[in-house]
């Protein structure tokens, strides 16, 4: 067993080196030392110290007695990349991943670069598709030099050595040197422009399932989330924005709030108030004797149903063509038949398990900030921009996230916790309550889809036409990822849908709810555009009385790998055969991300409306697959996530502000709750796909769908919700 | 001055009657591994045992607690359950974003330690208040069993991978 006290001074950031693996101290403040026999893994540490003899590239370093170092390129929010990016590196580098260090990246937009995003960032399923070819150079690039000094150690050739298991060994002796002995002479090699990567064929971790490297702090409550930081001196804020969009803080009675034992300030903003205090608890109570009065402001009258009109209206106009193929138009006028859809999906927030919060020490030289985050990059930025301190003076230390989801591309809250540490003296860490959490989310948006298709006298699709209308994430985020009008996220999954129609025409209208601040969720652009192209489809299908699977399958001879997944789906979940009363099968295809996924979600209905999914079979093809299990466990996570929202996510705004609180009203699926869930990966050699998202997009219209052939009843407004209760039985 | 009894030590603390002990544990004593989720009882993050039963600390006030056994997630794997919890998360790489899975093993450990061999059922009653929003709760299921001994063929076991 081996113990590792944290002290306080490691605290502060700068050389902390806890192991998440079976350290298990009695934590802060001392306490009783308690080991059990948990296996040795990864190690996480803080990125600022660079002692190492050997570091070719900033993804990995080694030192003197051979410990290995790699630097995580993108965070760990539960999506298993702390253990595949450490195989890639691993695998080429030939060392045992089981015993590399593992760090976070400091902010650099340059250097940690997501190749598929342009900025440091992780999100939209890309860390895999972003990392797989440059770090696996990146460790076969370290292994060549280390050969290379051994070679020239021995005086032979390099080719008559090769590196295993964080050696080199010269084959026709069997001379062995370490890499902890080689590094000194490895580092003063030019770096090789070109290296030979591995054939799949020789691979030894990719592929095969792994265990997670961050598993052990996970369970016995060492793992460090951006909540955990504890600095010394450190005071604790609870913040309040205006409960209204766009509203003002008026008055409050700072008197009362100072009153509460343990409250040492009162921070008013423009458009909030932080209560500073010796704990949460004191700060909380000091925020609810505080009782701030808000002015409501220009959207105090602003309602779903207001935002729901909007884009109906909109969606009657022409939109940005994002796809334009033969003449839909024409080609409906003439149709023997036509089929009309709109379907309408809700607000949506994150609620990730960690609730939204900041630790900021604000000194006059510098602003260190410890947070969770999925852009460190653009975090340090904006920072910057609101300080106008230079780079270095603003240190930004990710932390392991719990829950990403979309929530932490957002800077929002940290840029809030910086405004309040710019009036505390000492470090100060900003919570949200789960309240605050949810009503001042930045949130999925509402999106409003208006589908029409003509079709031939058997129901067969013959033109598709298709106007999406909705905000955009993207042109508030990063407008130069809007081409020719079109916002890519917008029309994910819609233009690009996967079926083989000839006449096809997407487009595209922005709008933009007032005052309610948008923003991308898991699944994105993908996950909306999924949800009407399946239902639809799904729809046409029974328009034709067909076989949703057959119909599905005749509209995909040009695109193999969607037909595989969906007839695997199908076939894994005895598509077809009878099922007792009340149950039924729904189907769903997703094209995103990279990847091809198909799912089959059986439900069951009952007399009083309630649907209870009973099963979910998924099959995908993600190309090559690094860890199978992470695979597995994302599809497992998309799917609960998805059907979380299908069932009853949905944020409502009432006099211009959100009406959820808490997961009493926010409702998210429970363990009694689930499906049981089959996943099954398909062999692939493809370029590696994102999956991350794309469970939680299929999910959705396979659930629905479901509901459609058990019930009769489609599903077209997000949440499934009440839907299915009889009238009578309808509360007023 | 309070006294409480954690994880076998005890500690006089200078704080009001009616705090949760949540905060007490998070921002007096600087134990990080009991998280904040909710505040209102209802997503289990904050799971601990007092006098070995599951307790939401965001609502349970530190007097509740004097004289009593207080145990948190970094004390719990001296336990016998809390042992075989942990190992079987562990086996069956039960945590994605981890957040939750203080509250989990927390509660899973004190069904298994008075329900040594749960059925779907059990594990349905002691484990429906602690949210998961990674979604990990088939492997929750199962690695309670596995902890048991009670794995069930039935059971789609994580980690079996399935290839077609």
């Amino acid at each position: 067993m081996k113990l590792e006290p944290i002290a306080d001074s490691d605290l502060a950031g700068v050389s902390r080196r806890h192991f998440l693996a079976f350290t298990a101290t009695g934590a802060l403040g001392g306490g009783m030392l308690l080991g059990f026999g948990l296996p040795a893994r990864g190690e996480l540490r803080d990125s600022l110290t660079t002692d190492a003899a050997f570091a070719p590239n900033a993804f990995l370093r080694i030192d003197r007695a051979g410990v290995v170092t790699f630097v995580m390129p993108v965070i760990e929010m539960g999506q298993g990349t702390y253990t595949s990016i450490p195989m890639l590196i691993a695998e080429e580098l030939e060392v045992d991943v089981d015993k590399v260090a593992i760090e976070h990246s400091p902010p650099d937009d340059k250097i940690y670069v997501n190749p598929l995003i342009g900025v440091q960032m992780t999100g939209g399923s890309t860390a895999i598709r972003g990392t797989y070819v440059p770090l696996r150079r990146a460790g076969a690039t370290a292994r060549v030099m280390l050969v290379t000094a051994a070679a020239q150690r021995w005086s032979v050739d390099p080719s008559s050595c090769r590196a295993q298991n964080g050696e080199v060994v010269h084959g026709p002796t069997g001379r062995r040197l370490g890499y902890g002995g080689l590094v000194d002479a490895a580092a003063k090699l030019p770096v090789p422009e070109k290296v030979v990567l591995k054939e799949p064929a020789d691979f030894k971790l990719i592929g095969t399932p792994h265990r997670r490297l961050d598993t052990s702090g996970k369970v016995n409550g060492f793992a460090k989330f951006g909540i955990d930081s504890r600095l010394p001196g450190m005071k604790f804020a609870v913040v309040s924005a205006s409960p209204t969009f766009g509203g003002k803080l008026v008055s409050l009675d700072e008197a009362k709030a100072k009153a509460v034992p343990g409250v040492s300030q009162v921070v008013r903003l423009d458009d909030a108030v932080a209560i500073v205090a010796r704990h949460t608890w004191a700060a909380k109570q000091g925020l609810a004797a505080a009782d701030p009065q808000w002015e409501a402001g220009s959207n105090a009258r602003l309602s779903t149903a207001d935002i729901s009109r909007q884009l109906a209206s909109a969606s009657e106009r022409p939109g940005a063509v994002a796809r334009h193929d033969g003449d839909a138009a024409a080609v409906m006028a003439q149709a023997a038949g036509r089929v009309d859809a709109v379907y309408e999906q809700p607000f949506l927030a994150h609620a990730a398990m960690e609730p939204m919060n900041c630790t900021v020490h604000m000194t006059k030289d510098a602003c260190d900030i410890w947070v969770g985050t999925q852009v460190p990059g653009l975090t340090q930025a904006a920072v910057m921009k609101l300080t106008g301190f230079k780079r270095e003076q603003v240190r930004v230390h990710n932390h392991l996230l719990g829950g990403g989801f979309g929530r932490r591309l957002e800077f929002d809250g940290t840029v809030r916790a910086v405004q309040i540490a710019q009036h505390v003296e000492g470090p100060v860490q900003v919570i949200w309550t789960r309240e605050e959490d949810i009503q001042h989310d930045m949130y999925r948006p509402y999106y409003y889809d208006r589908l029409s298709a003509g079709v031939d006298t058997k129901g067969k699709t013959l033109a598709w036409s298709h106007r999406i209308a909705g905000s955009s994430i993207v042109a508030r985020y990063s407008p130069a990822w809007i081409k020719d009008g079109i916002d890519p996220d917008a029309v994910d999954g819609s233009a690009n849908q996967p079926y083989g129609i000839a006449d096809i025409h997407v487009d595209w209208v922005a709008a933009e709810p007032p005052g309610v601040p948008t923003a991308f969720w898991r699944g994105v652009g993908v996950t909306r555009g999924t949800f009407a192209v399946e239902s639809f489809v799904d729809e046409l299908a029974a328009n034709a009385k067909q076989d949703p699977l057959d119909y599905r399958v005749a509209m995909l001879d040009k695109n193999p790998r969607a037909k595989t997944v969906l007839q695997l789906a199908a076939q894994q979940a005895g598509w077809g055969k009878p099922l007792p009363a009340g149950q039924a099968r729904g189907i769903a295809l997703c094209t995103g991300f990279g990847s091809y996924i198909a799912q089959v979600v059986q439900i069951t209905t009952d007399k009083d409306g309630t649907v209870t999914p009973m099963r979910a079979w998924c099959v995908v093809d993600c190309g090559v697959v690094v860890n199978p299990d992470t695979v597995r466990a994302q599809m497992e996570s998309g799917i609960v996530f998805g059907l979380s929202a299908a069932l009853h996510g949905e944020i409502t705004i009432k006099n211009g502000r959100v009406e959820q609180t808490n997961f009493g009203d926010y409702r998210v699926l429970r363990i009694n709750e689930i499906p049981q869930i089959d996943v099954h990966i398909v062999k692939s050699l493809e370029a590696p796909g994102g999956i991350g998202e794309p469970g939680t997009s299929c999910v959705m219209p396979a659930l629905t769908n479901a509901i459609f052939a058990a019930s009769g009843k489609r599903i077209r407004k997000l949440p499934v919700g009440e839907q299915l209760r009889p009238a009578s039985q309808k509360l007023v | 001055m309070i006294t409480l009894n954690v994880n076998e030590m005890n500690r006089t603390l200078d704080v009001p009657a009616d705090m949760p002990l949540l905060w007490i544990l998070r921002d007096v004593i600087g134990m990080t591994g009991t998280k904040f989720g909710c505040g209102m009882g209802l997503c289990g993050a904050c799971t601990i045992h007092i006098d070995g039963q599951p307790a939401r600390s965001c609502l349970t006030p530190v007097s509740a607690a004097v004289a009593k056994k207080i145990t948190t997630i970094e004390a719990i794997g001296a336990s016998p359950a809390g042992k075989r919890i942990q190992a079987a998360w562990l086996a069956l790489d039960v945590p994605q974003c981890g957040y939750c899975q203080s509250g989990q093993v927390m509660s899973a450990c004190a069904l298994l330690a008075t329900n040594p061999k749960p059925s779907d059922s059990d594990i349905d009653a002691a484990m429906a208040g602690n949210i998961c929003r990674c979604g990990t709760y088939p492997r929750i299921r199962a690695a309670i069993h596995q902890a048991a001994g009670t794995t069930k063929a039935a059971l789609s076991q994580p980690g079996a991978m399935k290839e077609v």
